[in-house]
C-alpha cells in the first residue's frame, strides 16, 4: 500500500517536471539564445580582432589598447562624475518629496505620486528633443532667459565643454526621480506607527524622529535604490548620444557612449567587447562595495 | 503619533499653515518636473517655421495642428512608425505576460531538479550591463540569422525577460498551496491548475507585468535603431530622432514629433494609473 502510494507520488512527481520543463522552455530558449551566448561570445570577441569573414586572435591587444588610451580613461572618469552628481543628490531629493508628501490624504499622495512618475514615461527620446530646446544657446532660450533674470549672461548650455555635463545632469535631477519617490513613500508606509508613538512618548522632535527612526528603517530601500541608480548610470547612454553626441571634445562622453561608438561607428567590436567587459567588472566592484560597506546591518 | 505631529489638542490652525507651506514646496516642484512636457505640448501647435527669429511662449497661443502635419509629411512611413511600434509593443507584451507568467509559476510553485540552478542562472543576467551582450547579439540578428530590418529581429531578443519572470515568481510564491493541491486532487493537470487557478489569481500583477512591458518597448530606442536601416521598418522613436537629425531648426514640428512619440504612453498612463504606480514598487519591495 505504502509502496503504490510512494510510485504514485512519484509519478505525480516526474508529471510535474515534465510540466514545469515545458513551462519553462521558452524562457530558458530565449535566456540562453539572447543572454548566455552573447556573454560568453563577449569573451571570445574581446581576444579578436573582428573581421567580416574570420576574426584574427590578438590576445590581450584589445585590453592594452582600452588600457593604454586616454579617451577611455576620460570616459571612465565622466562616467563617475556624472554617476555622482545625479544618483546621491536624486535619491535627496526623492527622500525628501517623499517625507513632504507623507502628512496628506491618501488621494493627494496618489495625485503627486502620478505627477512626479509622468516624465518616466515619456519616451527617453521625446524628453531628449524637449531639453534640447531648453537648452537653446541662443538669448531667446528658456535656461538663458532665466538666468537672465538673475543677471547672469548667456550661456551656450550644451555646446560648451564647461557646462554640458551639468546640462545633462540637471536633466537628469529634474525627470528622473518618480520611481524613487514612490518606492520611499512605500516604505514609509510601512513603518508602524508605534514607534513614532513611542518617541513622542519621550518628547522626540520631527527630526528626532526622522533620524532615530524613519532612516534606520529605510536604510535597505535607499541601499537599493542607489545601488540600482548606480548600475543604471554607469550603463548611461542616450542622452548623451542624443543631445550631445559625446561632445564637446568628449566632455560627455560616457563609458556606455564610448563603446557604442566603438562597436557601430568605428566596428571596433573587440575593442568594443573587451571594454563592455571591464564595465562590467568595475560595476560589480562597485556593488559589492556598496553592500560591503552600507549593507552590513540591512537584513534581507 | 505620526511622524509629523498632529496639532489635535485645539491647534488645527497650525497644521493647516504646515500642510499648506508642504503643498507649496511640492507644487514648485511638481512645475519644475512638469514643464518640460508642458513646452512640449503648448509648442507642438504652433507654426511649422524654423525657429530662429521666433521666440518661445511660455503660454499657449496659437492653436494650429501644422506642426503635427508636418511631421507627418516628412517621411511617407511616419505612419507606419506608429504601427510598428504598436505591433512591436504589442507582440513582446503579449509573449512576456505569458511565458514570463508561466516560468514564474513553474519556479516557484512546481518541484523539479535543477530549479534553484536555473532560477540563479536567470537572476545572474540582471546584473550583466546590456553593453556586454550588445554586439554579440547584434552579430547574432544581422550576420548569423540574417534577420536585420525584420519585426523578429525587433521582437525575438524581448521575447520574456529575467525581470518579469522575477516578478511573477515573486507574486506567485504568496499564492497558498493548499489551492493548488486542492485542484490537484479534483484532478487538474498542471496547466489547468496555471490556466484555471494561478493566472485568475495573478491577474493584477500580470496586468502591470504587460503595462510596463508595454510601455518600455514602446519608448525603447536603443535597440530599434540598431537593427533597422529602412524607414518603413523603424519605430516612432527611432522615426523621432531621424527627423531630429534632419530637421534641427524646425521647432515646432520637432515637439509635435515628441508629443506623438509621448502622448499614447500618457493616455495608457492616466487610464491605469494604478497599475503603473503599483508597478514600480511591486518590483522593488521584497514579497
Amino acid at each position: 500500500m505504502a509502496r503504490l502510494a510512494r510510485t504514485n507520488k512519484r509519478r505525480i512527481f516526474h508529471a510535474d517536471g515534465a510540466w514545469a520543463y515545458g513551462f519553462i522552455a521558452v524562457a530558458l530558449l530565449v535566456y540562453a539564445m539572447f543572454t548566455a551566448y552573447p556573454v560568453v561570445s563577449a569573451f571570445f570577441i574581446s581576444f579578436q580582432e573582428y573581421k567580416p569573414l574570420g576574426s584574427v586572435y590578438v590576445g590581450l591587444d584589445n585590453y592594452k589598447n582600452t588600457f593604454g588610451e586616454s579617451l577611455f580613461w576620460k570616459s571612465i572618469r565622466n562616467t563617475i562624475v556624472y554617476t555622482a552628481l545625479t544618483v546621491p543628490i536624486s535619491l535627496l531629493i526623492s527622500f525628501a518629496i517623499a517625507i513632504l508628501i507623507l502628512p496628506f490624504k491618501k488621494r493627494l499622495q496618489t495625485a503627486f505620486k502620478a505627477i512626479y512618475y509622468l516624465p518616466a514615461v515619456a519616451s527617453g527620446v521625446a524628453m531628449s528633443v524637449v531639453w534640447l530646446w531648453i537648452y537653446d544657446p541662443l538669448p531667446s532660450g528658456l535656461m538663458n532667459r532665466l538666468l537672465d533674470v538673475f543677471g547672469i549672461p548667456n550661456q551656450n548650455w550644451l555646446g560648451s565643454s564647461a557646462t554640458s555635463m551639468f546640462s545633462l545632469v540637471l536633466m537628469a535631477w529634474l525627470s528622473s526621480h518618480g520611481t524613487s519617490i514612490i518606492i520611499y513613500l512605500a516604505a514609509l508606509l510601512g513603518i508602524d506607527n508605534s514607534y513614532y508613538e513611542a518617541a513622542d512618548l519621550d518628547g522626540a522632535s520631527f527630526f528626532q524622529k526622522l533620524w532615530h527612526i524613519v532612516l534606520p528603517f529605510l536604510k535597505p530601500t535607499t541601499l537599493f535604490l542607489l545601488v540600482t541608480g548606480v548600475i543604471g548610470s554607469f550603463q548611461v547612454f542616450q542622452n548623451a548620444y542624443l543631445m550631445t553626441g559625446g561632445g564637446p571634445d568628449n566632455a560627455t562622453t560616457m563609458v556606455g557612449l564610448l563603446i557604442f561608438n566603438n562597436a557601430f561607428k568605428y566596428f571596433e567590436y573587440g575593442e568594443a567587447a573587451a571594454q563592455s567587459l571591464v564595465l562590467a567588472l568595475i560595476i560589480a566592484i562597485v556593488s559589492y562595495f556598496q553592500f560591503r560597506f552600507l549593507g552590513k546591518d540591512v537584513e534581507y | 503619533m505620526a511622524l509629523y505631529k498632529q496639532h489635535s489638542g485645539g491647534r488645527p490652525a497650525a497644521r493647516v499653515a504646515r500642510n499648506s507651506a508642504i503643498a507649496v514646496v511640492l507644487l514648485v516642484f511638481a512645475a519644475a518636473t512638469l514643464f518640460p512636457i508642458y513646452f512640449m505640448l503648448i509648442s507642438s501647435f504652433g507654426d511649422p517655421i524654423e525657429a530662429g527669429a521666433a521666440s518661445y511662449r511660455l503660454w499657449p497661443g496659437k492653436f494650429t495642428f501644422a506642426s503635427y502635419k508636418f511631421f507627418f509629411d516628412f517621411s511617407p512611413h511616419s505612419y507606419r512608425w506608429l504601427l510598428n511600434s504598436i505591433i512591436v509593443a504589442g507582440s513582446v507584451m503579449v509573449t512576456n505576460v505569458v511565458f514570463a507568467s508561466l516560468a514564474g509559476y513553474a519556479f516557484s510553485k512546481i518541484r523539479f531538479a535543477g530549479r534553484n540552478v536555473l532560477f540563479s542562472l536567470l537572476l545572474s543576467a540582471m546584473m550583466i550591463p546590456y553593453q556586454v551582450t550588445q554586439v554579440p547579439l547584434y552579430i547574432l540578428i544581422v550576420n548569423v540569422f540574417h534577420i536585420e530590418n525584420t519585426y523578429s529581429a525587433l521582437i525575438l531578443p524581448g521575447l520574456v525577460t529575467v525581470y518579469n519572470i522575477f516578478l511573477a515568481k515573486q507574486f506567485m510564491s504568496s499564492i497558498p498551496n493548499e489551492i493548488i493541491e486542492s485542484a490537484k486532487v479534483e484532478g487538474c493537470s498542471q496547466f489547468q491548475i496555471f490556466t484555471k487557478v494561478i493566472a485568475p489569481l495573478s491577474k493584477t500583477v500580470l496586468a502591470v507585468m504587460a503595462i510596463l512591458t508595454f510601455m518600455d518597448s514602446w519608448n525603447t530606442f536603443f535597440w530599434p535603431f540598431l537593427v533597422t536601416n529602412s524607414m518603413d521598418m523603424q519605430t516612432i522613436q527611432v522615426g523621432l530622432k531621424n527627423f531630429r537629425f534632419a530637421n534641427t531648426t524646425y521647432f515646432s514640428p520637432m515637439m509635435a514629433g515628441a508629443a506623438i512619440s509621448a502622448i499614447p504612453m500618457f493616455i495608457l498612463f492616466f487610464s491605469l494609473q494604478r497599475y503603473f504606480l503599483e508597478g514600480v514598487t511591486v518590483g522593488a519591495v521584497k514579497g
